[in-house]
């Protein structure tokens, strides 16, 4: 989130859409009613379900899973042809001014530079000046500026053409418009929170860019009650992200890629230039962030000398992709030979269950730390277990794999820091010990650290430097402490052993050490600051400054320099998380210089432009969001026929890969969580399965008469992939869709059952297709095709 | 000091955590339920299953809702169950307006279901007693809120002096009328002399949209028989037991071959 869970309860409009709090964040959702109560402010629930976030909505909007893009691109061309976007903090804090290369443009469903299957984004830079710097074009009138490019690009999304795409009708999408831009008055904030509903399809990441886009014509970024705010589904699954993944290290470096053959060419690749003369251009500080963080892995094994033992991380080839779809693609062709999973099912939660569970069965060995036998723990059952549902899966006696489950505490075994949605940092002690033979999964990592480090000692191998040379320094180094790990995360000076007050003090000397930048801060001399409670509110605003910690710097809002005019002045008085003081800023941790008065720099200090994107020319396959479809799809594309789906959408070709059409699988599927459980945990713990002992399959009241399906009746559900039998829920809250003259039917499967558990049912991702996002490789779970038979 | 307890259903999300800090704290048996077609976790109350989350989709003048209020026992003021109950001692009207079962008392006899006009007791076939919410009278006594109010994550749920709840309701009604729900209103039936649960209901004239009955008043052969008629009740009843009292001595048990209860799958962790 860029701003807090506390912070929604200032927003005057909340966009619920690609999430659905009520259901699945109940708590966290007290603060959207506590802003329907106090503030009087409307909630606008755009979903495909009409769900119980839909249920105390004040206007709820149905629209085709997969569609959300077309639905913002209608509410940016709405808001930009009506004048309903707050104008002034456009020109100051997004780059609208900026001016783009000659030959930029997008026809037929392709930006410029297309070829080949490939973009060349060469037309996609910005025009640059002598010195290196972006020319501008204040008034934003130059018809090569982002404003005027992006007034053309989304003149296509008008409300008819948004209802001919998305299924509800115009008159609903104009209502849900006027409502969302009331926060385009400057004294007006609008929120944005979604979750999977976005993530989980195949152009998942120009989606948010596009509710990003919305909430900077709004004026929404960096103001209480703005921002757009991912509703992360697990307790630490931030915190998860924070650390690092296969191409981020800690702190979202960056991945050295093969070609980075020393750390001066990575950090000429990784370190960005102002692109502005304003620009502070804070990650030009990412040596001091990068050679910190070798210091805290290698300890006194990096010196200057050796580069910070930057050989010893691993390298991806360039252009080479390790993300869930590759790795399992790559393991089902028996490439792999083992797979470490931690606190992960990949059985239950991967796209595609026949291809995974075949995959696993391909490997040698595979190690399962967890506090039940999941599904992937006994994935070599599956056959004996459920073979209506998994007929291609081998026989037990047929799997050569070794498999280990390893007993794991659960989170209430364990101390340590959970980071929430709000990005903090919230330390917890262990409520109990681990029963039986269960271990912490730092106790695990260290016993496999120390087995293999031993090995290495005893019979020498291949590349032994990484171990060998990885610092361990923890008072007991068979059973570190995660107290002493938030230290190193923290980090410390080197020369005096103090730990450091925040990232602010990083060196790229070799002089300190920091496990990861962005949490520097969270543990300093004066103590463990994520253990801290305190519940005072000096701003008003519930931003509760010193309740744990807060990434990055204690800051609660992100971009809250933007809260503010050009002289400093707040948007609006009564919500005000930034104020200039005439010597510093007071308030939040100003995401600014504390003590530069209002007007020295640009106001998105992160960003070597110094303003935010409306133009993203990073992201694979566009600098503007446009409207593809799903990989599987029930029409065409009305916008370009020819470009149906994602042009760079990632799919996999082994024999397990298959995709339907519309002729034999005519029915939008949807997958959801509900409230009683969490994710496929919960079906191992009485409570939770008491409230919702059984799958269903939740069918639109319209299609049920259709085919004879009465409440309760057995129906079985097929795709390209496999098949699930369930009983129908007949309902009205799925509404039958109108789509390019077509009827759509939407059919609504929730997950959390498998194979084990206290109360079983059928595995969701049966049916779920191998298609994943080109930018970051997340599968596309919702908006895929099926088609629904009655047996019972 | 009466107390009471004020469920806002505009609040209301159906996220269940009520009824798993009610099964969790009355130390219930947890059952896995068969699939009924909703999302309801039961269909009914159960013996061991005391707070459960109505879910109701209504459609009305073209615009789907979804309906969510949580039941229980309504602790009246004029209690249709007390009022039938022949067991002394086994319904306990408490100086806080309070409800209780004193399962002790309890003979099993099931009156207090057919006095009920919110059908919320339930017996219990093993234990031959019958069981509803106490409105957790084990905390209340030590001044603690009940388990359900405790965890609601959305506000709205409260509990306290039941006067002051019915001004927050008041309130409460007044907002939602000035949002534009000129039907909004409190459910705080006078056929029972008055609950001590009360509601904020959107659409308060139609009370059944949320699963609630209209207008509930003790049945009148329960009135009958706790009125004028209650020597004669008393009498008969007792010499009911009396007469099963001495078949037993006389003819002995029943074969519990053919008049057992299957067991009920449960699973208690």
């Amino acid at each position: 989130m860029t701003n807090g869970w506390t912070d929604v309860a200032n927003a005057d409009v909340v966009l619920v859409m690609g999430g659905n709090p009520a259901e699945n964040h109940p708590v966290g959702f007290r603060f959207v009613l506590e802003a329907k109560r106090l503030r009087k402010a409307k909630i606008v629930c755009i979903d495909p379900r009409f769900t119980r976030t839909a249920a105390v909505s004040d206007l709820y909007v149905p629209i085709r899973s997969g569609t959300d893009i077309a639905f913002l691109g209608g509410l940016i061309h709405y808001a930009v042809s009506n004048n309903k976007y707050q104008r002034k903090y456009v020109e100051l804090n997004t780059n609208a001014s900026f001016l783009i290369a000659e030959g930029f443009g997008f026809s037929e469903g392709h930006f410029s530079g297309w070829k080949d299957g490939k973009y060349d984004k060469a037309t996609w830079q910005y025009e640059l000046d002598g010195q290196g710097y972006a020319k501008v074009d204040p008034t934003l009138e130059h018809p090569r500026c982002v404003f005027q490019l992006m007034k053309t690009h989304y003149s296509r999304y008008t409300p008819e053409v948004v209802a001919n795409i998305c299924g509800c009708t115009a008159e609903e999408f104009v209502k849900a418009a006027e409502m969302i831009t009331i926060a385009a008055a400057a004294d007006k904030s609008g929120t944005v929170l979604y979750a999977l509903g976005w993530t989980h399809h195949s152009f998942a990441v120009q989606l948010i860019h596009a509710a990003a886009m919305v909430q900077l014509l709004m004026g929404n970024i960096g103001m209480p009650g703005g921002g757009v705010n991912a509703q992360r589904g697990h307790a630490n699954i931030q915190g998860s992200t924070d650390m690092g993944a296969w191409n981020t290290l800690p702190g979202y470096l960056k991945i050295p890629r093969a070609n980075h053959e020393n750390l001066a060419d990575y950090l000429k690749a990784n370190t960005p230039k102002a692109l502005r003369p304003n620009s502070l251009n804070y990650l030009g500080n990412t040596p001091k962030f990068m050679t910190s963080l070798l210091k805290a892995y290698y300890g006194p094994h990096a010196t200057k000398a050796n580069d910070f033992g930057y050989d010893w991380l691993p390298k991806v080839e360039e252009g080479a992709d390790h993300s869930w779809g590759t790795f399992f693609d790559q393991m089902h062709a028996g490439k792999m030979d083992g797979l470490i999973s931690f606190g992960m099912n990949p059985v239950a939660n991967g796209p595609n269950t026949p291809k995974m569970i075949r995959a696993l069965s391909n490997l040698k060995w595979l190690i399962v730390a967890e506090n039940f036998e999941t599904e992937t723990a006994a994935f070599w059952r599956a056959k004996e277990l459920a073979d209506k549902e998994y007929p291609q899966s081998l026989k037990a006696d047929d799997i050569q794999t070794e498999v280990f489950l390893l007993p794991a505490a659960c989170f209430a075994e364990k101390d340590g820091a959970f980071v929430n949605s709000s990005r903090w940092l919230q330390w917890k002690e262990a409520a109990v010990d681990p029963p039986g033979d269960a271990r912490r999964d730092q106790d695990i990592i260290s016993d496999l650290f120390h087995a293999v480090q031993d090995l290495y000692a005893k019979e020498g191998g291949a590349r032994p430097e990484p171990l060998m040379n990885m610092q361990w320094n923890y008072a007991k180094p068979q059973r570190p402490l995660l107290g002493e790990v938030a230290r190193e995360v923290n980090g410390v000076d080197l020369e005096t052993g103090k730990q450091l007050n925040g990232f602010g003090e990083l060196k790229d000397d070799g002089s300190t050490a920091c496990g990861n930048w962005i949490y520097s801060g969270s543990w300093t001399e004066a103590g463990n600051q994520m253990s801290r409670r305190g519940q005072g509110d000096p701003t008003g605003l519930g931003l509760y400054p010193q309740w744990a910690w807060s990434w990055p710097a204690n800051r609660r809002i992100l971009y809250n320099r933007a809260s503010t005019d050009s002289a400093g002045k707040p948007w609006d008085e009564t919500r005000a998380p930034l104020r200039w003081n005439g010597k510093r800023w007071t308030g939040d941790t100003p995401d600014y210089k504390a003590d530069a008065p209002p007007e020295t720099m640009a106001p998105f200090i992160m960003l070597p432009e110094g303003v935010a994107r409306l133009f993203a020319p990073d992201l694979v396959e566009g600098p503007f969001p446009e409207h593809y479809e799903p990989a599987e799809s029930p029409v065409d594309n009305s916008l370009h026929p020819t470009v149906n789906a994602n042009p760079l959408l990632r799919t996999y070709n082994s024999d397990m890969d298959h995709f339907g059409t519309a002729k034999d699988f005519p029915f939008v599927a949807i997958t959801y969580r509900l409230t009683e459980h969490f994710h496929y945990w919960t079906k191992h713990t009485s409570s939770s399965s008491e409230l919702q002992s059984n799958f269903f399959v939740e069918i639109p009241e319209e299609l049920a008469k259709e085919k004879g399906i009465a409440n309760k009746t057995l129906v079985r559900v097929s795709s390209a992939r496999g098949k699930i039998e369930g009983p129908a829920l007949v309902t009205k809250r799925l509404r039958t869709l109108k789509v390019s003259g077509k009827k759509v039917y939407q059919i609504g499967l929730p997950i959390h059952w498998g194979f084990v558990g206290k109360v079983h049912g059928p595995l969701i991702n049966n049916l779920t297709p191998s298609a994943y996002d080109p930018n970051c490789g997340t599968p596309e779970y919702k908006g895929f095709l099926v088609n629904v038979e009655k047996i019972g | 000091m009466i107390v009471a307890k004020l469920i806002d259903t505009t609040l209301c999300i159906g996220c269940k955590a009520c009824e798993v800090a009610c099964q969790e704290w009355n130390d219930q048996e947890y059952t896995m339920g068969t699939f009924d077609g909703s999302y309801q976790t039961k269909p009914e109350l159960e013996a061991n299953f005391w707070n459960l989350i109505k879910f109701n989709e209504v459609e009305k003048d073209g615009a789907t809702s979804w309906l969510m209020s949580k039941y229980q026992c309504m602790h009246c003021a004029d209690a249709g169950c007390l009022a039938a109950c022949p067991a002394p001692g086994a319904i306990v009207p408490l100086a806080n307006g309070t409800i209780d079962f004193v399962h002790e008392n309890c003979i099993g006899c099931g009156y207090c279901i057919t006095g009920c006009p919110f059908d919320v007791p339930r017996l219990n076939a093993t234990t031959k007693k019958a069981y509803k919410c106490t409105l957790c009278s084990d905390r209340t006594a030590v001044g603690l809120e009940p388990a359900c109010i405790k965890t609601c994550p959305t506000n709205c749920l409260t509990f306290g002096e039941r006067d002051e709840l019915l001004r927050m309701a008041e309130t409460r009604t007044g907002e939602l009328k000035a949002d534009g729900f000129a039907d909004a209103g409190i459910y705080n039936p006078q056929g029972v002399g008055g609950t001590n649960v009360l509601y904020v209901l959107k659409h308060a004239s139609e009370p059944e949209q949320y699963g609630l009955p209209k207008d509930p008043v003790i049945p009148w052969t329960v009135s009958l028989w706790k009125g004028p008629m209650k020597w004669m009740g008393t009498l008969m009843f007792w010499g009911t037991v009396l007469g099963a009292f001495f078949h037993f001595v006389i003819y002995g048990p029943q074969d519990p071959e053919k008049h057992g209860h299957p067991e009920e799958p449960s699973d208690k962790s």
